[in-house]
């Protein structure tokens, strides 16, 4: 093959890539954060007896679960600035993996929120709480640990998706790692170390949502 | 925006975009059906294999699942060409799909397996069936009821990640649409019109997946 | 205005085409401990819901302490009243349920605060010491800080009811609170209730517990179809059913 591994000139642009990687999580966690707002809202219209906030809820989750990432990326980086709707290349890579969050999250949260006994509902309807009272105080904690194994691959997967944010040059990890593979020629061991860091990230992730979930468990 | 002028440049491209369709469809297929090859030795190595082996498909699966998908196609689309294999954008495209592909099949498979009761290798073993017996009639079968839905919800992953691919210059819908794009400047209407077609797909896929869903499920 | 405490009348309730509840009526003064059995579908937990409003009704009134309960007419309207109105005059009555329906990720003594942090806006402190002194009545200050899995069913039923009793109710409602026991727990749950009977509780108990509905009931009511089928005191109903229907259904139930 001819070709001999050699790291030197990966390590000489390892701090770039780290800095993507901190770009990298640093996107995803402002799109989950504002997807899990808009993913718990959505979930409790998904659940209404009211059809008129169910069914918006409902296409705004289908469309999104049934159309590409990348075509969302781009639609709103260059399409929606023809609306006169003009962000920046992190804002609108942000704007749409929230929007793109919220779907994903609120069928999680949906999924967690049926999981919950109605009975524990009328408990809290006898000791004349309100129902805003008792989503947050009751519905909402428990849905959270119930849900905690899906959020969290959930989670992952959504971290994996900023890796798209490179298509509109945002220099996040993978934006990093394609720009050093094309000026060193180190291509297997750019993609090698880009890679590692990815898989790394995702296996702290999971640490972390599964100390939350030890964190959060019930005695029993 | 001028709907009849988009009509008008949509007819003109009609067969750049009916390629690009094509292209999508094609390689969508292809890739599923390599990964699904590929994912069902994965599942059954994970669930029956050697431990050595047991341990090779895990580190090979959980590498895959913690990598983002363009990141696999773009070290596909780079490395291969460095360590001498010579295959073109759509060929290295496919293959990273494929392999993606085929870490979802294997954990589904696996799940599926490990899913059926101890108790039921038990039974077949009693009344006298060999292990491939028992694969065959007990353990397939039951492992195949909750394999389908998963499996034609990853044919609709594929369809997604397929548009990846025109990143690495494989002239897919996304890709064509891009080129209708820098010529008409169209971008809104374009997008938009992209973003349906994959819409209707996934959501065929996604309609058929619920009714397969329902055929499979073991009465009760 | 009567001095009444509970006042039913002609109460109407229907799922769809399907009527549960056909002209109930039942009135209690304070201090009375009554017992409601029959069959299972006849009505009996359905009449115990909806004087806390977790079902709708659709005719008929339901008052406690002259207040009507979950509806109002205005200008010969009947509508349902606003829902925190409603969830005020769910906290005049207290509720006990045959699953217990303790919040899972909160301990017994949180359990028995959150109504009176958050409807009745004591402070923690306050809360809290009510909390120990109700499960202290309840036999389980010792339990305070466990968790709803860490207790048997029977020590989570106590602390519902204490949960409910708390909120200081004009009115316990009881529901076949001891049907989801293991038999060994049962006892303990029902000696909680007969304490708080003879300290003068008033309270409403769908049982089928007819030995427990005969002691401790001051007055009985057999439900049969949607109807009230008799009413009197224990004795006379368990001894002399004037009905063939309530003879029926006391022999076919374990009182003896």
């Amino acid at each position: 093959m001819g070709y001999t591994l050699n790291f030197a000139a990966v390590w000489r642009s390892f701090d770039l890539l780290l800095e993507g990687l901190a770009l990298s999580l640093a996107l995803a966690f402002a799109a989950i954060l504002i997807g899990a707002v808009i993913g718990l809202f959505t979930a409790f219209c998904l659940i209404s007896k009211h059809g008129l906030a169910r069914r918006p809820a409902g296409i705004y989750v289908t469309i999104i679960r049934n159309t590409p990432i990348l075509v969302l990326v781009l639609f709103t980086y260059f399409a929606l600035p023809q609306l006169g709707f003009r962000l920046g290349k992190i804002e609108s890579f942000v704007f749409t993996l929230a929007l793109y969050s919220g779907a994903y999250l609120a069928e999680v949260f949906r999924a967690g929120l049926l999981s919950i006994p109605a009975g524990l509902r009328e408990a809290g309807l006898a000791i004349g709480l309100t129902e805003m009272q008792i989503r947050t105080s009751i519905i909402a904690p428990l849905m959270f640990r119930n849900v905690l194994p899906s959020l969290s691959s959930t989670i992952i997967s959504l971290f994996k998706d900023t890796s798209l944010a490179a298509a509109i040059a945002v220099p996040e990890l993978t934006f990093e790692a394609r720009k050093i593979n094309v000026e060193t020629f180190r291509v297997i061991e750019t993609w090698i170390v880009a890679s590692c860091l990815y898989v790394v990230t995702c296996s702290i992730l999971a640490a972390l949502m599964r100390a939350v979930e030890r964190r959060l468990s019930l005695p029993r | 925006m001028d709907i009849a002028h988009f009509l008008e440049i949509l007819w003109l491209a009609r067969i750049p975009i009916l390629k690009g369709l094509g292209m999508t469809i094609s390689i969508s297929l292809l890739a599923i059906c390599v990964g699904t090859v590929l994912g069902v030795f994965v599942g059954l190595a994970l669930t029956y294999g050697a431990r050595p082996l047991r341990w090779i498909v895990r580190i090979y699966t959980d590498f895959i699942r913690g990598t983002p998908v363009l990141v696999l196609v773009l070290a596909s689309y780079y490395v291969l060409g460095t360590i001498g294999l010579d295959l073109n954008p759509f060929q290295a495209g496919i293959l990273a799909l494929a392999v993606f592909c085929s870490s979802h099949v294997g954990e589904i498979v696996r799940g599926a397996l490990q899913s059926i009761p101890r108790g039921q290798t038990e039974a077949a073993k009693a009344i006298g069936l060999t292990f491939p017996q028992t694969f065959a009639y007990v353990l397939g079968p039951q492992a195949l009821r909750q394999v389908l839905p998963a499996w034609v919800n990853t044919a609709a992953e594929m369809v997604k990640a397929s548009t990846l691919l025109s990143i690495i210059g494989v002239a897919e819908l996304l890709l064509r649409t891009q080129e209708i794009i820098s010529r008409s400047f169209l971008s809104l209407e374009f997008y938009f019109f992209a973003g349906f077609l994959y819409f209707i797909i996934n959501y065929a896929i996604e309609r058929f997946g619920r009714y397969v869903e329902r055929k499979t499920a073991v009465p009760s | 205005m009567t001095g009444n405490l509970l006042e039913i009348r002609d109460l109407h309730k229907s799922y769809g085409d399907v009527e549960v509840l056909k002209g109930v009526d039942c009135t209690m003064v304070q201090g009375d401990v009554i017992s409601i059995i029959g069959s299972s579908g006849s009505g009996k937990t359905t009449m115990l819901r909806c004087i806390n409003m977790l079902e709708e009704f659709q005719g008929g009134s339901i008052r406690i302490d002259g207040q009507e309960i979950g509806y109002e007419t205005v200008g010969g309207q009947r509508r349902r009243k606003s829902e925190k109105e409603i969830a005020r005059q769910r906290a005049l009555t207290g509720m006990a349920f045959q699953q217990f329906n303790l919040f899972p990720h909160m301990s017994a003594a949180r359990n028995v605060m959150l109504g009176l942090m958050k409807v009745k806006k004591l402070s923690k402190e306050e809360a809290r010491s009510i909390a120990e002194k109700w499960l202290d009545r309840v036999g389980l200050r010792a339990r305070a800080d466990h968790f709803p899995g860490q207790l048997s069913g029977g020590q989570q039923q106590r602390v519902a009811i204490a949960r409910a009793i708390a909120m200081n109710p004009k009115l316990m409602l009881f529901d076949e609170v001891t049907s989801a026991l293991d038999p060994e727990l049962v006892n303990e749950v029902l000696q909680v209730i007969k304490t708080l009977a003879q300290e003068g509780m008033s309270m409403l108990l769908v049982t089928h517990e007819m030995r427990f509905a005969y002691e401790v009931s001051n007055r009985v009511i057999f439900m049969n179809q949607g109807r009230i089928g008799e009413e009197g005191n224990p004795r006379e109903m368990f001894h002399k059913p004037r009905t063939e229907r309530l003879s029926e259904f006391l022999k076919t139930s374990s009182f003896n």
